[in-house]
């Protein structure tokens, strides 16, 4: 047999939707909570003093950046687990000793972690819209976008999955690098809010950059210019595909 | 040996892991189609290293390896394809039906869907009327057995075996063994790992011995048996003797069963026996006796027999 074993994509990617489905009920019924409880909290508490930032409604100028929070807590947490587990049970072998390229393996896990990601994307958008008028002002690029974070992440939540040796590393980087960078990089408020040194500090913080885009498909403007979140989303999507081809042309904790 | 014949072929494989430990030095092994053959070691000899490179879960150091023609590195989806793999441990997603996780392991080797061909397997295996419980509820033997379904649901033309009885109560052993046998009639080439003698002695055409790395030995089990077998000659006295004579010092015999049975241990590759000078012996001293018995002696005896040599070399 030979070229791409397009059949192996089809059992992994149906075997992670199979996983996902299990958990059906919680894996949708949290970001919709989630979202309500951010609305009622930032929308309702606080937006009642903040009625505007750059001339957006606040309850409007949030939904973008919590899209994208649980789209980046989301994707590294489905796809670290994707990967992790076989390890962690040992059903791996399988996978190690199926005609299955490095390609075709990731194609499977990421493509299924990103298709869940993307689907609480969409929720998380869809509830907003119960809270708040949303105008998108560029449609396609903001599904775009979506796709390019949601694939970005999954493809650092395998990395993740692959370096992590115990639940707890798995946990450490999503939990305190990610969600503090998260919260820093601009979901609630604006950056052109904040008082230097601080605001320049914050232009090191690669999220911002992400943040700041997609707001920009939703509003036509950003914290930083589109082009600045195209090149961080994109150098991102880069280096997460050089370390994935490192790992597995050197066997990198999956093969002695 | 005739090319045709080997489905495997191992080439002055190594294997060093990042520890400085050597766990193969330079195996050189061929495996002929449709045989049953079966890799005896102690443990930590380099079984599971060996295996695990042919499949593809561990990566050589140097050496080559092919599977039915395709080198395992170059070509490793031609070479895996042909390979079904049942591990040591039981590594299974709990959470899974039986039916779901097999025809899972058919797809991941690039197999279109054939409910006829896993509907065949899991009833061969005895899994037909379990295959919509989750692999959870399986006894320990049951999820042995989906593991091995696992690996026969792509077609492979060689089955490994890793410890398949390692854990394993004696019915579900002879069970096990059972079935090989029958898979054994489907044409499958089956390598198996154990360090439990009587089960290469029960089943394997061949037997390789490794130890440290090295594989001292393969050979056809029957002629291995007779090259390498010590027989047990059993004198059943007349008289019982309470010790042995000094005359019969030169052949190493000893009394059993309270000096009723007397016995003789003799090598039966050796040019002198020694069983006739003995018996001419016991003649010369009257020493009576009413029936002698033969016991060959068991792969057990020889496996020990050369790692100890092994060892003291």
């Amino acid at each position: 047999m030979s070229g791409f074993n397009y059949r192996a994509i089809q059992s992994i990617y149906a075997f992670e939707l199979h996983r996902f489905r299990r958990t059906l009920l919680t894996g949708l019924l949290v970001p919709v909570i989630t979202t309500s409880l951010y609305f009622v909290v930032f929308g309702g508490a606080i937006g009642s003093r903040m009625t505007e930032i750059d001339g957006i409604p606040y309850g409007a100028f949030i939904v973008p950046g919590l899209i994208m929070m649980s789209m980046f807590t989301e994707s590294i947490f489905n796809a670290s687990f994707g990967i992790y587990m076989p390890k962690f049970t040992g059903t791996i072998y399988e996978l190690l000793s199926a005609p299955v390229s490095a390609a075709e393996t990731v194609i499977a896990y990421v493509g299924a972690a990103a298709t869940k990601s993307l689907i609480v994307g969409a929720i998380i958008f869809a509830t907003a819209h119960l809270f708040v008028d949303l105008p998108v002002a560029h449609p396609f690029a903001m599904v775009a976008f979506m796709v390019l974070i949601a694939v970005s992440f999954c493809l650092f939540g395998f990395i993740l999955g692959i370096w992590a040796q115990s639940f707890e590393q798995l946990q450490v980087i999503p939990l305190l690098l990610i969600m503090p960078m998260t919260f820093l990089g601009g979901a609630f408020y604006s950056i052109h809010m904040l008082a230097e040194p601080w605001r320049t500090i914050t232009l090191f913080n690669p999220i911002v950059y992400l943040i700041s885009g997609f707001r920009w498909t939703f509003f036509g403007q950003g914290d930083v210019g589109i082009e600045f979140s195209l090149l961080f989303a994109g150098a991102m999507l880069a280096v997460c595909l050089g370390v994935i081809a490192w790992m597995f042309r050197t066997g990198y904790r999956l093969k002695k | 040996m005739p090319l045709m014949a080997s489905i495997i072929t191992v080439s002055g494989l190594t294997k060093s892991y990042a520890s400085g430990f050597q766990a193969l030095k330079g195996v050189d092994l061929e495996i002929e189609e449709g045989e049953i053959f079966a890799l005896l070691g102690p443990n930590g000899a380099g079984k599971t290293t060996m295996i695990s490179i042919i499949c593809g879960n561990v990566r050589p150091s140097g050496g080559s390896v092919t599977v039915a023609g395709h080198d395992i590195v170059r070509d490793y989806r031609g070479a895996r394809s042909a390979i079904g793999l049942v591990p040591q441990e039981l590594h299974t997603d709990a959470f899974e039906r039986v039916i779901d996780t097999v025809s899972f392991s058919r797809g991941l080797f690039g197999k279109g869907r054939n409910d006829a061909h896993i509907e065949k397997i899991l009833r061969d295996l005895s899994l037909w009327d379990k295959r919509h419980n989750k692999i959870l509820e399986l006894s320990g033997g049951m999820k042995r057995r989906v593991m091995i379904a696992k690996a026969l649901s792509h077609e492979p033309r060689v089955l490994f075996l890793d410890e398949p009885t390692a854990g394993v109560d004696v019915e579900l052993r002879r069970d096990m063994w059972k079935l090989i046998a029958e898979l054994r009639q489907t044409g499958v080439t089956i390598i198996l790992t154990t360090h439990y003698i009587e089960e290469a002695e029960e089943m394997a055409d061949r037997v390789g011995v490794i130890n440290k790395g090295e594989l001292i030995l393969v050979e056809e089990k029957t002629a291995l048996m007779r090259k390498l077998g010590k027989k047990t000659l059993t004198i059943v006295l007349s008289e019982p003797l309470s010790s042995v004579p000094f005359e019969l010092a030169e052949w190493g015999v000893s009394l059993k069963a309270d000096g009723h049975e007397m016995e003789y241990v003799f090598d039966t590759q050796a040019e002198r026996t020694g069983v006739s000078s003995l018996l001419r012996k016991l003649g010369d001293l009257r020493i009576g006796y009413k029936d002698l018995n033969t016991e060959q002696s068991s792969l057990e005896d020889i496996f020990v027999s050369l790692v100890h040599q092994e060892r003291a070399a």
